[in-house]
C-alpha cells in the first residue's frame, strides 16, 4: 500500500500525468477505506499534487489544501500551491474581494498556529500573506505575536515574523524598547529579548561623538582615525542604566547565561578597524612585511608599495601557503634595489582600498627599519571590553566581586571579574587573574582545556606589554602553563623567543609570522608539529629539547629556514631513530651544530 | 422545589451545603450513590457564602434578628419499635456574633471638589455614623435606609435641575473623578459579590488538585493573585517572592536579591541545617542566614505568613508550600475564583447534581430517627414531616444540638471586616490587581492580620471600588481587633490625616465561628452521622477539603474520591442498546442533566487547565 503510494508520488513529480492520474484513482479507492485503520498519508495528497501539475486554481483546490493543511501544517508543497491559487486569485477579483479572502486566509493561519506554533511553512505563509494584504491591519498582527510570545517567549519564529511586522508597519523604537522590557520583566532567561535590545538601543540612544570637539571641524580633517573607532555604540547615560537592570538579573540568578552574554556585550565594544598597524623592512633579505590590525587578503585588497617615489612591481604574499587571510604580508624586492648599506630608502606602503598608507625610512647604516603602532599604544588587549571610563569599569568589577563573595563557584562571575581585571589593569591584576583561572577550571572542568587556551591567551598578551614596556625584541614566556600561542602578528619583530617549560603541542602556521626570529627555544614541551617554522630568513638556532618530534617528517619545515645552524633534538622520539643523523644532515645541509 | 414528595429513600443525606459537605456530596454522587442535599437557608454554601450588597445587607438584618423560638414537634409517631429521636438544631446563632456596620460613603453623588482641602465627612455622616455605633438600631431597617436614600436622592435633584447626568452613570468617564455614594452601591449591589469567608486558593494546594482531578474546574474561571504585599513602617510593600518579582523589585539591593534567591532555593530541600533548628523559631534561623531585616521580614510574614514564634520546621514547610505553588498559574502561589469564592461549594453542587444528586433549599432535617441496638441513623425526618430512610448522614456542624457536642475548649472565633474602599493600598499601573497583603501585628497583643483586596476584574466589586477582606484570630470582636488596622492603612473619619490613602465607602465587622476549632470526631452522635466544620481562619482550604475526604472514605472506603467526571463531548451514547452498563447509565444522566444546567449557567467559563499553560519547569 505503502509503496503504491509512493509510487503515485514519484510520478506526479516526474509528471508521468495519466498514469499518476489513474493510480492516483485505485489509491483513493482503497486508502479511504485503509486510513480508518492504519495511519497513511491521506491519499488527497495525491490528487492535489496532481492538480497543482495540472494547474487546477480554483476554489475547491484551495478548500482541499485547506482541509491537510489544518491536520498538518509543516506540508510545504500545499502551501506553494495555496499561495499560487492565491495569486491567480488575485488577478481575477477585485481588491475587496481580494482582501476578505487573504482575511480568511490569516483566521485560517491561526487555526494552524495552534496546531503546530513552530511550524516554519504557517509563519513564512503569513508573512507572505500580510505582506500582500491591500489593507493590511499590522496592530492586529502585532497583538498575535504578542499572544504566542505570552505563550512561549522563546518561539523564534514568532520574533521573527514579529521583527518583519516592526519593520513594514514602522513600530517606533522606542516602543519596542518598552516591549523588550516587558518580556525582560516577565522572565529575563531570554536571548531573543536581550539579543532585540542590543539591536535597538545604539538606535535609540546612540552615542554622543566622543571628543566634544569645540569647532565644528569638516569630517575629513576630523581626529585622526584612532584605532578604537565606535568604541561605545550606546550613550553613556543609558549604558549606566543598562548595567543596572542587567546586574539585577545576574544578582537574582546567576546561573542563567543570557543575562552574562548581554553584559559582555554591554562591557564590548566594536571590532577594531582595518588598518596598517606596521611596515617592516630588511635590507638583507631586501625584503618587506606588512603587518594589519586584522587578517586581509593582500592579494585582493590592492597593496601597493611605493620605494623612494617609485611604485615597484612586487608580488604580496603572506606568511604561510595555508593563509589565504592574513594579518602580515611579505614580499621581496628585486635584487638589488636596498642591499647598498651607505643609500637612504623611503618606503610608503598604500592600501587603496581603505584609503590609507604607513611611511618607512631606511637609513644610512642600518640593515632594517620599522614603521609602527605598539601594543601599548593601541591599548590592544583591552579591546575585549570597551574603553569606558576607568571609574565605571571600576565600580562594575567592584559588584561582581560582590556577587562573587556570595556566590564564589559562579563561572560567570569568575569570568566576567576576570575580564574587567583584564581591561582595567591587565598586569596589576595578574596574580588574581591566575587565582580566578585556576577556581575555573575546577568548577567547570567540562571546559577547563578552553580556560587553559584563554589563560594562555591572557598570559601571551601580558608578556607582549611587558616586552613593549621594557623596549626589548626578546619574548620570554617560559613556566607558564602556556597551551596555545596566538597574538603572532604582534612578534613580528622579536629575535628571541622562549617558550620553554610549557605545555604546547605545536608551533602552527601563524608562527611563521615571526620573521625576525633568530634563536627558538621550546624545550620542554609536548611539541609534535613544526609547521609553524616555515620560511623563517633570520632563524639560526632552534632548540627543541624534550619534545615529542617522532618522525624525520616532522622535521621537513626546518628545511626552508635558509641559516639554521644550531638544532637540539635531544631527548625527542625521534632522536632515536637509525640513520637519523645521516638523514638530519641530508635534510638540513645548513646545521652544523647537531645535538640529537 | 415542587410542593411534590421527595422520593422516600437515599443512600447520603446532607445537611448544610458549605465547602466539605458539598464536595462529599460530590463525591457521593459521583460514584453513583443517591444523595440528597439540603440547606434551611435560601442560599448556598452556608457561612462560604458570596452575596451581592444587598444580599449582605438582608444576610446582616437575619443576623441581627433574635431568631424565632424553636417549636419542637412530636415526631414520635414515625417511630418504630427501638427507635430513639435526636432532634436537630434549626437556627445557627453561635457561628456568627458582633456585626457592626460602618457607612461613610455620602448618600449622594457628589462631584469630588479637585482641592478639598479637609476630610470630606459632613457633620452628616458623623451623625450617621454614631447611630451606626450601636449595631443594633444599625441595618435593623436597611431596607428603611434604602427608601430614605433613594427619597433624599430624588430631593436633591429636583432643586438643581441643572444637573442634567442621571447618578447610574458611573461609566462616563469625567475629568473629575466621581465620588461613588451609597446610594450607587445599593443600585450597583448586585454587581458585588462578597464572600463571607476570605481565602485564596494554593495552585498545587488540595483544593486545586481536587478542582482538575474531579473536572469540577470546567464550572468556575479563576484569576491570579497578581501580587502580594506587606505592611511595614506604615507603608504598603510589594513582596518580591517569584524569580521575576525579585528581577524587577526597586526596594532590594542587588545584593539582597541574591540572598533571598539563595534562600528560596536552598530552602526547598531540607538540609541538615535545617533539621539542626528544629524547634527553634522559624525567626531565630531566618535571623542566622544572615538576611537582613527586609528579607527576614518579607519571608516571616509574608512568604511563610507565620508568627515570630512558630517553630523553624513548620515555617520551612509553609515557606516550601508556598514556593511549589509559585509559578504553576503565575508570579504568585494564588488563584482566586472570579465571581467569589462562594461559587466553589456551588460548583461541587452542580456536579452532584449532574450525576443525580436532589437538591433543595429553604429545606432542613428536623430530626434523626436512631436505631438504638446498632447506634446508627436509619432515617430523618424533613422539615415537611416526611420520613426518609437513608444509610449515611452528613451534617453542617450547627445543626448538631448542643447537648450532643463535644465541647472541650472554649470556641474559636475570626474576626473579619469587609471593606469597600475606593482605591487601591498600592496603586499601579495596572487598575486590576488582586493583592494579598500581610500585616504583621501592629503592636504586641494584636493578631497578624491578613488582608485580601479584590479588582472589579474578579467581578466581586463595581469599577471604581475595591473590595477588602481583613481576617485574623479573634482576641477581641472583629471591631476591636480589626478597627486599628483599618484606620491606620485606610483613610475613616477616624483616621488622623487622609494622606493619599484609600477611603473606606462601607465596612462591615463580624466574629466567625472557626471550623479549625470544632472536633469532627468525639460527638455523641450515631456512628453514620458525620459532621463537617465551618470555615477555619486558615488562608487556604485544605482543611475542608481533608475533612471531605475523610468523610466520603469512612462512608464509601471503597470508592475513589472524586474520579474524572468525562467531558459532555466524549460521552458515546448507546442509544439503541438497552442493557447498558451502570457506568454508561450514569453518563447518559450525566450528559441530560449536563444541558439542563449548561442552560441556567449564564456565563461560560473557563477550565481551570486551560487558564494558563502550566510553567512547571
Amino acid at each position: 500500500m505503502l509503496s503504491a503510494c509512493l509510487l503515485a508520488e514519484l510520478c506526479v513529480f516526474n509528471h508521468f500525468k495519466c498514469l499518476s492520474y489513474y493510480i492516483c484513482h485505485v489509491i483513493l479507492m482503497f486508502c479511504s477505506a485503509a486510513c480508518h485503520f492504519v495511519y497513511l498519508p491521506n491519499p488527497c495528497d495525491f490528487l492535489l499534487l496532481f492538480q497543482r501539475s495540472e494547474g487546477v486554481w480554483d476554489d475547491e483546490a484551495l478548500q482541499l489544501t485547506q482541509q491537510l493543511l489544518s491536520s498538518n501544517p509543516d506540508f510545504a508543497t500545499l502551501w506553494n500551491y495555496r499561495r499560487e491559487i492565491l495569486m491567480h486569485l488575485e488577478t481575477v477579483k477585485d481588491e475587496d474581494e481580494v482582501q476578505k479572502i487573504y482575511e480568511a486566509e490569516l483566521l485560517f493561519l491561526e487555526s494552524c498556529l495552534k496546531v503546530n506554533p513552530k511550524s516554519y511553512g504557517s509563519w513564512h505563509h503569513r508573512g507572505w500573506v500580510s505582506a500582500r494584504l491591500p489593507r493590511p491591519d499590522w496592530a492586529r498582527e502585532l497583538s498575535l505575536c504578542d499572544r504566542c510570545l505570552s505563550l512561549d517567549d522563546r518561539n523564534f519564529h514568532c520574533w521573527d515574523y514579529r521583527r518583519m511586522v516592526v519593520k513594514i508597519s514602522g513600530v517606533p523604537v522606542d516602543q519596542e524598547l518598552a516591549f523588550t522590557d516587558r518580556l525582560i520583566g516577565s522572565n529575563f532567561s531570554n536571548y531573543s529579548s536581550w539579543h532585540y535590545r542590543s539591536t535597538l538601543l545604539p538606535l535609540l540612544h546612540p552615542e554622543s561623538p566622543e571628543p566634544p570637539s569645540p569647532c565644528h571641524e569638516p569630517p575629513q580633517t576630523s581626529p585622526p582615525p584612532s584605532p578604537q573607532t565606535h568604541s561605545h555604540r550606546v550613550c553613556e547615560e543609558q549604558l549606566l542604566k543598562e548595567y543596572e537592570l542587567v546586574q539585577n538579573a545576574f544578582f537574582t540568578d546567576p546561573n542563567d547565561q543570557s543575562a552574562w552574554f548581554y553584559y559582555r556585550w554591554l562591557l564590548g565594544r566594536a571590532e577594531r578597524e582595518e588598518m596598517i598597524s606596521c611596515v617592516y623592512v630588511s635590507r638583507d633579505e631586501e625584503r618587506v612585511a606588512v603587518a594589519f590590525s586584522r587578517p586581509v587578503n593582500a592579494q585582493s585588497v590592492g597593496l601597493l608599495l611605493v620605494l623612494d617615489g617609485q611604485p615597484q612591481r612586487v608580488e604580496w604574499r603572506s606568511v604561510h601557503p595555508r593563509f589565504k587571510h592574513s594579518p602580515v604580508w611579505i614580499c621581496d624586492l628585486p635584487p638589488g634595489t636596498i642591499n647598498d648599506i651607505s643609500n637612504e630608502h623611503n618606503l610608503t606602503v598604500h592600501w587603496t582600498e581603505k584609503h590609507t598608507h604607513r611611511d618607512c625610512a631606511l637609513y644610512t647604516g642600518r640593515t632594517e627599519s620599522w614603521c609602527r603602532d605598539s601594543a601599548t599604544d593601541q591599548e590592544l588587549f583591552r579591546s575585549e571590553l570597551s574603553v569606558e571610563k576607568t571609574s565605571v569599569l571600576q565600580s562594575e568589577l567592584q559588584s561582581v566581586n560582590q556577587l562573587q563573595e556570595l556566590e564564589p563557584l559562579n563561572k560567570w562571575c569568575l569570568l566576567t571579574i576576570i575580564l574587567l581585571m583584564r581591561a582595567l589593569d591587565p598586569l596589576g591584576y595578574e596574580k588574581e587573574t591566575l587565582a580566578h583561572f585556576q577556581t575555573l577550571k575546577e568548577v567547570d572542568s567540562m571546559r577547563s582545556a578552553y580556560y587553559s587556551d584563554l589563560c594562555s591567551k591572557f598570559m601571551i598578551e601580558n608578556t607582549i606589554l611587558k616586552m613593549e614596556y621594557a623596549e626589548v625584541r626578546v619574548f620570554s614566556i617560559s613556566d607558564k602553563n602556556l597551551t596555545t600561542l596566538c597574538h603572532l602578528d604582534q612578534l613580528l619583530l622579536v629575535t628571541h623567543i622562549n617558550l620553554s617549560s610549557n605545555q604546547l603541542q605545536q608551533l602552527p602556521p601563524q608562527f611563521a609570522m615571526l620573521q625576525c626570529l633568530e634563536v627558538l627555544e621550546a624545550d620542554n614541551n609536548s611539541i609534535e608539529n613544526l609547521e609553524g617554522v616555515y620560511h623563517l630568513p633570520k632563524l639560526e638556532e632552534v632548540l627543541l629539547k624534550n619534545n615529542k618530534i617522532s618522525t624525520l617528517a616532522d622535521l621537513q619545515p626546518l628545511a626552508s629556514c635558509p641559516k639554521l645552524k644550531r638544532l637540539d633534538l635531544r631527548g625527542n622520539p625521534v632522536a632515536q631513530t637509525p640513520n637519523v643523523e645521516s638523514e638530519l644532515v641530508e635534510l638540513l645541509p645548513s646545521v652544523t651544530d647537531l645535538l640529537l | 422545589m415542587a410542593a411534590e414528595d421527595l422520593p422516600s429513600e437515599f443512600d447520603v443525606v446532607i445537611l448544610g451545603t458549605g465547602l466539605a459537605e458539598s464536595v462529599v456530596a460530590a463525591a457521593c454522587s459521583r460514584v453513583g450513590q443517591r444523595v440528597l442535599h439540603l440547606d434551611r437557608r435560601s442560599y448556598y454554601a452556608a457561612n462560604w457564602a458570596s452575596f451581592t450588597f444587598n444580599g449582605l445587607l438582608t444576610w446582616i438584618q437575619q443576623h441581627q434578628e433574635e431568631s424565632p423560638p424553636e417549636e419542637v414537634q412530636d415526631w414520635s409517631g414515625q417511630l418504630e419499635e427501638g427507635d430513639e429521636l435526636i432532634y436537630l438544631s434549626n437556627s445557627d446563632p453561635a457561628s456568627i456574633r458582633n456585626l457592626q456596620v460602618f457607612c461613610y460613603a455620602s448618600e449622594e453623588d457628589e462631584e469630588e471638589e479637585a482641592d478639598s482641602p479637609g476630610p470630606p465627612d459632613t457633620t452628616e455622616e458623623e451623625e450617621e455614623e454614631a447611630v451606626k455605633e450601636t449595631s443594633e438600631t444599625e441595618s435593623a431597617d436597611s431596607k428603611d435606609e434604602e427608601r430614605t436614600h433613594q427619597a433624599v436622592h430624588i430631593e436633591g435633584e429636583e432643586p438643581e435641575a441643572d444637573q442634567p447626568r442621571p447618578s447610574a452613570a458611573p461609566s462616563q468617564s469625567q475629568p473629575t473623578r466621581k465620588k461613588i455614594s451609597y446610594a450607587q452601591l445599593v443600585k450597583e449591589g448586585r454587581r458585588f459579590n462578597i464572600d463571607l469567608v476570605s481565602k485564596v486558593m494554593y495552585s498545587r494546594g488540595s483544593l486545586v488538585d481536587l478542582l482538575i482531578k474531579s473536572n469540577v474546574s470546567r464550572y468556575a474561571e479563576f484569576k491570579n493573585v497578581t501580587r502580594i504585599l506587606t505592611y511595614r513602617h506604615g507603608n504598603v510593600e510589594q513582596v518580591p517572592c517569584s524569580r521575576a518579582d525579585v528581577f524587577a523589585s526597586r526596594q532590594l539591593s542587588v545584593v539582597e536579591k541574591r540572598k533571598l534567591m539563595r534562600f528560596l532555593t536552598s530552602c526547598v530541600e531540607e538540609t541538615e541545617e535545617h533539621q539542626a533548628y528544629s524547634g527553634r523559631p522559624y525567626v531565630e534561623f531566618l535571623r542566622d542566614q544572615q538576611l537582613g531585616d527586609n528579607l527576614q521580614h518579607f519571608l516571616l510574614h509574608s512568604i511563610a505568613m507565620v508568627t515570630e514564634d512558630t517553630p523553624t520546621e513548620q515555617g520551612l514547610a509553609s515557606t516550601r508550600h508556598f514556593l511549589r505553588c509559585l509559578g504553576r498559574y503565575g508570579n504568585t502561589p494564588f488563584l482566586f475564583p472570579v465571581y467569589g469564592l462562594g461559587e466553589i461549594p456551588q460548583c461541587f453542587c452542580r456536579m452532584s447534581a449532574v450525576f443525580g444528586g436532589i437538591y433543595c433549599l429553604r429545606h432542613s432535617l428536623l430530626c434523626l430517627l436512631l436505631d438504638t441496638p446498632s447506634n446508627s441513623c436509619k432515617a430523618v425526618i424533613d422539615s415537611r414531616g416526611q420520613r426518609i430512610s437513608c444509610s449515611h448522614v452528613v451534617l453542617e456542624d450547627g445543626y448538631v444540638p448542643a447537648n450532643r457536642k463535644r465541647v472541650a475548649l472554649p470556641p474559636r472565633f475570626v474576626s473579619r471586616a469587609i471593606l469597600i474602599t475606593d482605591s487601591s493600598v498600592l496603586p499601579s499601573e495596572s487598575e486590576q490587581q488582586v493583592s494579598v497583603v500581610t500585616v504583621p501585628p501592629i503592636a504586641a497583643g494584636c493578631p497578624a492580620v491578613r488582608m485580601v483586596e479584590l479588582s472589579p476584574s474578579t467581578m466581586t466589586c463595581i469599577p471604581g471600588t475595591h473590595l477588602v477582606h481583613l481576617t485574623c484570630q479573634s482576641v477581641g470582636s472583629a471591631y476591636e481587633d480589626l478597627s486599628p488596622v483599618v484606620t491606620r492603612m485606610f483613610h475613616t473619619p477616624e483616621s488622623p490625616d487622609r494622606g493619599s490613602r484609600p477611603s473606606v465607602l462601607w465596612c462591615l465587622y463580624f466574629n466567625m465561628a472557626d471550623g479549625w476549632g470544632a472536633e469532627p470526631d468525639g460527638h455523641d452522635l450515631p456512628s453514620n452521622v458525620f459532621l463537617c466544620s465551618g470555615p477555619d481562619a486558615a488562608l487556604g482550604h485544605d482543611h475542608a477539603i481533608r475533612q471531605a475526604e475523610s468523610i466520603f472514605q469512612k462512608i464509601l472506603p471503597e470508592e475513589d474520591f472524586c474520579p474524572p467526571a468525562p467531558n459532555p463531548e466524549d460521552i458515546i451514547y448507546d442509544g439503541d442498546n438497552g442493557s447498558s452498563s451502570t457506568a454508561g447509565g450514569l453518563e447518559e444522566r450525566e450528559e441530560e442533566r449536563e444541558e439542563e444546567r449548561e442552560e441556567e449557567c449564564e456565563e461560560e467559563k473557563e477550565v481551570l487547565e486551560d487558564a494558563s499553560p502550566p510553567a512547571e519547569e
